[in-house]
C-alpha cells in the first residue's frame, strides 16, 4: 500500500460545503415529510405561579389545530435528572417563559394562530430574580461543572495579601449571555409504532438518544436521532432541550409527524444561557509584579430548576503562579431561566476578569502587561502541582509582541488621539483544559477497496467530518476519496457531544485505533478483503484511564487595538491577533475558522452582548437579534490567527488539544484592556457600551479642554 | 382556517402556483409549499438576513413578505443560483475562503452578496461611501463589503472570510 503525504495538517476544504452553499444541506426542519404538522409553544407569562386554567376553546375552533396541550392533558414523561425537560407536566411554573401549553396543526400559520388563541390563567406568586453579592440565598454548592472543587486554599492568603507591597482589589461583572445559534433548537419527530425518529437540532446524538428513551420508557435502540447538519449550538444545544420533547409529544399525541422550530423569541428563556457573574480579584505582588496572593471569588446564579454553576475561578488555579490562593464559587437560586453552558463555560467569563486584573496589575506596578505574566509563568499547574503536558503561553505572548508590533506600543494611558478618537491597545491570555471523553467508532473495508468510518459525532459547523475523515485516511494509509465517515445519527456507534473543545480527540481517537487496527488486520490477510468486507471496531475508555497524570490545557494570547469615539463613546476594534498554542493543528483551514470565529464572539461578549433581567416581569428584556446585539459583519475587523507548532505526546494519538472554544476566551479582556489604554477609563462590567464610556469621557474632557 | 388566496410566481425559473392562507410568508411558501428549503428561518422578523433571497434582481428578507403578494414576480433562491454542477462564483468563493462553518446563514450571505456586488456596480452608495465619490460603480473594499453586507448575521463568525470571498468575485 502507498503512503500518501500525510492527510493530518493539510487545509482540507470541509467535505459538506458544496451542500451547504447550495442550500441543500439539510437541517432539523428542511426534511421533507408527508403529512407533517406543525406546533408552537405559548410560554408562561408570570415568573413564577400556578397554572389555574388554560381554555383552548378559542385555538380548537379552527378546523386546522389538531390539538391543545398543557399539563392537563399532555401525555405524561418519566423522571429525568434534567427538570427543564420535564415539559407540560405540572402547573407550577418555574420562571417566565417556561412553556405553559402548545398548539398542533395542519400548518405553521394555523399553529402560530392557535398558540395566540389560547388563554391560560395564572395564580401568580412574588418572584425573586436579581443576582446581588450579598444575595440571602448564595450558598456553596457541592462542586462546579462536574466533578470540580468549589473551594480551593493554598497558603496563608490574607496574611499575605495584607502585607503586600502591591495590592489590587477590584470586582468584575459579565452580564447574561445568549448564545443565539443562528439555527433555533428545532426538531422533526416522527413515530412509527414505538419507534421514535427525530430530525433534531443538538450537539449530541447519542445524549438525546438517551435521555428521550428515558423520558418515553423506551428502550434506547427504538430511538433515532438524527442531526446531519446542525446551525451551531455554543454549548446551548449540548444536552436534549425542551424543543425535542414538545415535538416528539406532540406527534405521539397527533398521530402524524410534527414540527417544531422554536420562534426566536421564546430562545433566551428555555434553551441556556450563560449566568451573570460577580467576580472579586484580590492581587497581592512586590513591586515588581510576583504575584505573592490570588483570590478569585465568584457569585453566580442557577434557576429554581437548576442548571450549570459557572464555574469561572477556575482559570485562577491554572493561569499563574500564586503560592498563596483562594478561588471560591457561591450561588444563588432565581426564579430566572436556566442557565447552561455557553461557550468556554467558566474560562471565558473567569478569564475577563483575571486578565483584567493581571493588566490593572501591570499598571499599578508599572510592568509591560506581557512581561509581568512571564514573570508569573508557573513551572507546574498551580493548584493540582502536576506538570503541564506542554505549556506554550510565553511563546504566545513572545510571537504575538512580534506580530502585534506591540513594541512600539506607547504605554502612557491616554497618548494618542486621531481627531476625536482615542486609539489604545491591549493583551490578555487564553486557555482553555484538554478533554476527552469516552466515545466508539468503527471502521469497514469493503471488497471494492473501500472504508466506511461510522461514529455518532456531530459536525456544529467545526468541521468534525472532515478532520475525521483525515484522521481515517491517515490512520489507514489511503487517499481522502477511499473513505467516507458517517456522522451525525444515534444508529452509528455512541460518541460524545460536540462541546467542551473535546470532539476531535474524543471521536478522532477511537477513529483512529479502530483504523489502525483494520490497516493491521488487512496487512495481516495480505490485503485481501474478504468478500463480506471486514469491520473492527473500537473504544477508548481504558486508554483513558491508562493516561498519566498531567495538566492538560491549550494556551494563547490575544492583542486588541481599539478606538474610541470621545464624542459618541462608541469603541470599535481596529484589529485583533491571537497566538495560541493548541498542541498539533490538524486542519489549518477550519481550524483558522475556529479560532477567528471565537475571537469574533469575543468581540461580542465586550462590546455588544448582554441580557437584561426585567425585575418587574422576571425575564429578559432582549428576546431577539434586534435588542440581544451579536456583532454583524461592519463590527468585525480583520481578525489575525497564528499558532505555534507544539508536539505533546500526553494527549491523543492525533497529538491534538480542542480549538473551539480558546478562541473567545481573553478577547474580551483584551479588548477591555486596550479600551482603557485608549482613555484611561477601566470597565469593569461589560460589555463596554458608550453609555458606560460617555461619563467619563466627557468628565475628562472637562478637565482638560484642549 | 384562514383566508386562501390563489398566488402564481416564478422560483428559480419555474412557474409555481398555489392557493395559499393569506398569513403565509414567502419564506413559509418557499420552505414548506415549494420545499425549498435552502433559504433558512433564522428569526422571522428580518433580524438575521438568513431567508436572504432575489425578488426580481434584489435582496429581501423573505420573512418579512406575504406571500399572496408575491403574485407575478420572478424569485431566486441559493438553489438557483448554480448552473447544474457548475457553482454559482459566490458559491465558490465561499467554499475556497471557508467563509462559513455552521453553514445556517450561508445561502443569505450568499443571496446577499449576489445583489451587494450589482448594487455597488449600479453605483449605489453606503453609508461608507465617500460623499465626493463620483457617479459610477463603487469599488467594494473592505469597509463597503462590511457595511452591504451587515444584514446578514453569522454567529460562527465567518465574516472575516466572507468579506474576502466577496471581494474576490466582486473584483
Amino acid at each position: 500500500m502507498t503512503t500518501t503525504r500525510p492527510l493530518l495538517g493539510s487545509p482540507m476544504t470541509r467535505l459538506e460545503g458544496r451542500e451547504k452553499v447550495t442550500g441543500t444541506a439539510r437541517y432539523a426542519v428542511d426534511y421533507p415529510v408527508d403529512r407533517v404538522a406543525y406546533a408552537w409553544p405559548v410560554p408562561a407569562a408570570v415568573a413564577r405561579g400556578e397554572i389555574t386554567a388554560v381554555d383552548a376553546t378559542a385555538a380548537l375552533a379552527d378546523p386546522a389545530v389538531l390539538a391543545v396541550l398543557s399539563y392537563e392533558n399532555a401525555p405524561r414523561l418519566h423522571d429525568t435528572d434534567d427538570r427543564t425537560l420535564a415539559v407540560l407536566q405540572s402547573p407550577h411554573i418555574a420562571h417566565r417563559g417556561q412553556f405553559a401549553a402548545l398548539a398542533v396543526a395542519t400548518s405553521l400559520e394555523a399553529a402560530r394562530g392557535a398558540a395566540a388563541a389560547i388563554r391560560v390563567a395564572y395564580a401568580p406568586e412574588p418572584h425573586d430574580v436579581i443576582l446581588t453579592r450579598d444575595h440571602p440565598g448564595l450558598y456553596k454548592p457541592d462542586e462546579v461543572d462536574e466533578g470540580m472543587p468549589t473551594d480551593r486554599e493554598h497558603g496563608d492568603f490574607d496574611t499575605v495579601y495584607a502585607r503586600a507591597q502591591v495590592r489590587l482589589d477590584a470586582v468584575y461583572e459579565t452580564p447574561p449571555l445568549h448564545n443565539h445559534p443562528l439555527e433555533p433548537h428545532a426538531a422533526t419527530a416522527m413515530w412509527d409504532g414505538d419507534d421514535l425518529t427525530v430530525y433534531d437540532s443538538n450537539q449530541g446524538a447519542t445524549a438525546v438518544q438517551h435521555v428521550l428513551a428515558e423520558l418515553f420508557g423506551l428502550a434506547t435502540g427504538k430511538i433515532h436521532v438524527i442531526n446531519e447538519h446542525v446551525g451551531g449550538g455554543f454549548g446551548s444545544k449540548g444536552t436534549a432541550r425542551p424543543h425535542v420533547v414538545l415535538a416528539a409529544m406532540a406527534a405521539r399525541v397527533v398521530r402524524r409527524p410534527v414540527k417544531l422550530a422554536l420562534p426566536r423569541n421564546q430562545l433566551a428563556a428555555v434553551t441556556g444561557h450563560r449566568s451573570p457573574t460577580i467576580q472579586r480579584i484580590r492581587i497581592g505582588a512586590d513591586t515588581e509584579g510576583h504575584v505573592q496572593a490570588l483570590a478569585h471569588e465568584v457569585t453566580t446564579q442557577i434557576s429554581a430548576l437548576d442548571g450549570f454553576v459557572e464555574p469561572a475561578a477556575v482559570v485562577s488555579r491554572v493561569m499563574y503562579a500564586a503560592p498563596n490562593s483562594r478561588t471560591t464559587h457561591r450561588v444563588t437560586r432565581l426564579d430566572v431561566p436556566t442557565p447552561s453552558w455557553m461557550r468556554a463555560p467558566g474560562e471565558c467569563p473567569g478569564m475577563f476578569a483575571l486578565e483584567s486584573a493581571m493588566d490593572e496589575l501591570a499598571i499599578a506596578c508599572g510592568v509591560d502587561p506581557i512581561e509581568l505574566r512571564v514573570r508569573n509563568e508557573p513551572t507546574v499547574e498551580p493548584d493540582s502541582g502536576l506538570p503541564f503536558s506542554s505549556r506554550h503561553l510565553v511563546e504566545c505572548l513572545r510571537e504575538g509582541t512580534r506580530r502585534f508590533g506591540w513594541h512600539d506600543r506607547d504605554p502612557r494611558i491616554a497618548g494618542k488621539h486621531e481627531g476625536r478618537l482615542l486609539i489604545g491597545s491591549g493583551v490578555a491570555a487564553s486557555t482553555y483544559p484538554v478533554y476527552v471523553m469516552a466515545s466508539h467508532a468503527e471502521a469497514h473495508a469493503g471488497p471494492d477497496g473501500s472504508y466506511e468510518v461510522h461514529v455518532s459525532a456531530s459536525d456544529i459547523g467545526t468541521g468534525a467530518r472532515t478532520v475525521l475523515t483525515q484522521i481515517a485516511a491517515d490512520a489507514l494509509g489511503v487517499p481522502l476519496d477511499r473513505v467516507r465517515v458517517r456522522v451525525g445519527s444515534s444508529d452509528l456507534p455512541p460518541a460524545s457531544v460536540a462541546g467542551a473543545s473535546s470532539g476531535t480527540a474524543s471521536w478522532g481517537w477511537p477513529v483512529h485505533k479502530a483504523c489502525t487496527e483494520l490497516r493491521q488486520r488487512l496487512e495481516a490477510l495480505g490485503h485481501s478483503v474478504p468478500e463480506q468486507g471486514l469491520t473492527v471496531a473500537a473504544d477508548i475508555a481504558e486508554d483513558l484511564d491508562d493516561r498519566e497524570d498531567y495538566a492538560r490545557h491549550a494556551f494563547g494570547a490575544q492583542f486588541a487595538e481599539v478606538q474610541v469615539d470621545t464624542v459618541t463613546g462608541e469603541t470599535r476594534v481596529r484589529r485583533l491577533l491571537g497566538v495560541f498554542a493548541a498542541g498539533r493543528i490538524l486542519n489549518p483551514r477550519t481550524a483558522r475558522s475556529q479560532f477567528i470565529g471565537g475571537m469574533t464572539m469575543g468581540l461580542g461578549m465586550a462590546l455588544l452582548e448582554g441580557s437584561t433581567m426585567d425585575p418587574a416581569f422576571g425575564d429578559y428584556a432582549e428576546r431577539d437579534l434586534a435588542s440581544y446585539h451579536v456583532p454583524a459583519c461592519a463590527d468585525v475587523p480583520e481578525i489575525d490567527v497564528h499558532w505555534i507548532e507544539e508536539e505533546d505526546p500526553q494527549l491523543n494519538p492525533m497529538g491534538s488539544k480542542g480549538i473551539g472554544e480558546i478562541g473567545i476566551v481573553g478577547t474580551a479582556a483584551a479588548i477591555a484592556n486596550a479600551v482603557h489604554h485608549a482613555t484611561g477609563v477601566r470597565i469593569r462590567a461589560l460589555p463596554i457600551h458608550p453609555a458606560v464610556l460617555m461619563p467619563p469621557l466627557a468628565g475628562a474632557r472637562q478637565a482638560s479642554p484642549s | 382556517m384562514g383566508a386562501m388566496t390563489a398566488v402564481t410566481l416564478h422560483i428559480n425559473g419555474e412557474r409555481f402556483s398555489r392557493e395559499l392562507d393569506n398569513r403565509t410568508t414567502l419564506l413559509d411558501l418557499l420552505r414548506e409549499h415549494a420545499h425549498l428549503s435552502g433559504a433558512k428561518k433564522g428569526c422571522d422578523h428580518g433580524q438575521c438576513g438568513a431567508c436572504t433571497v432575489l425578488l426580481d434582481g434584489r435582496r429581501v428578507n423573505a420573512c418579512l413578505l406575504l406571500a399572496v403578494s408575491m403574485d407575478g414576480t420572478d424569485v431566486t433562491t441559493i438553489e438557483g443560483l448554480s448552473d447544474g454542477n457548475a457553482l454559482h462564483p459566490l458559491q465558490q468563493a465561499f467554499l475556497d475562503h471557508d467563509a462559513f462553518q455552521c453553514g445556517f446563514c450561508t445561502p443569505g450571505q450568499i443571496c446577499s452578496a449576489v445583489a451587494a456586488i450589482a448594487e455597488a456596480r449600479a453605483g449605489w452608495p453606503s453609508v461608507v461611501t465617500a460623499q465626493d465619490e463620483p457617479e459610477g460603480p463603487v469599488e467594494l473594499t473592505a469597509p463597503e463589503v462590511r457595511e452591504r453586507m451587515s444584514g446578514n448575521l453569522c454567529r460562527c463568525g465567518a465574516y472575516v472570510n466572507i468579506v474576502s470571498a466577496v471581494r474576490e468575485v466582486a473584483r
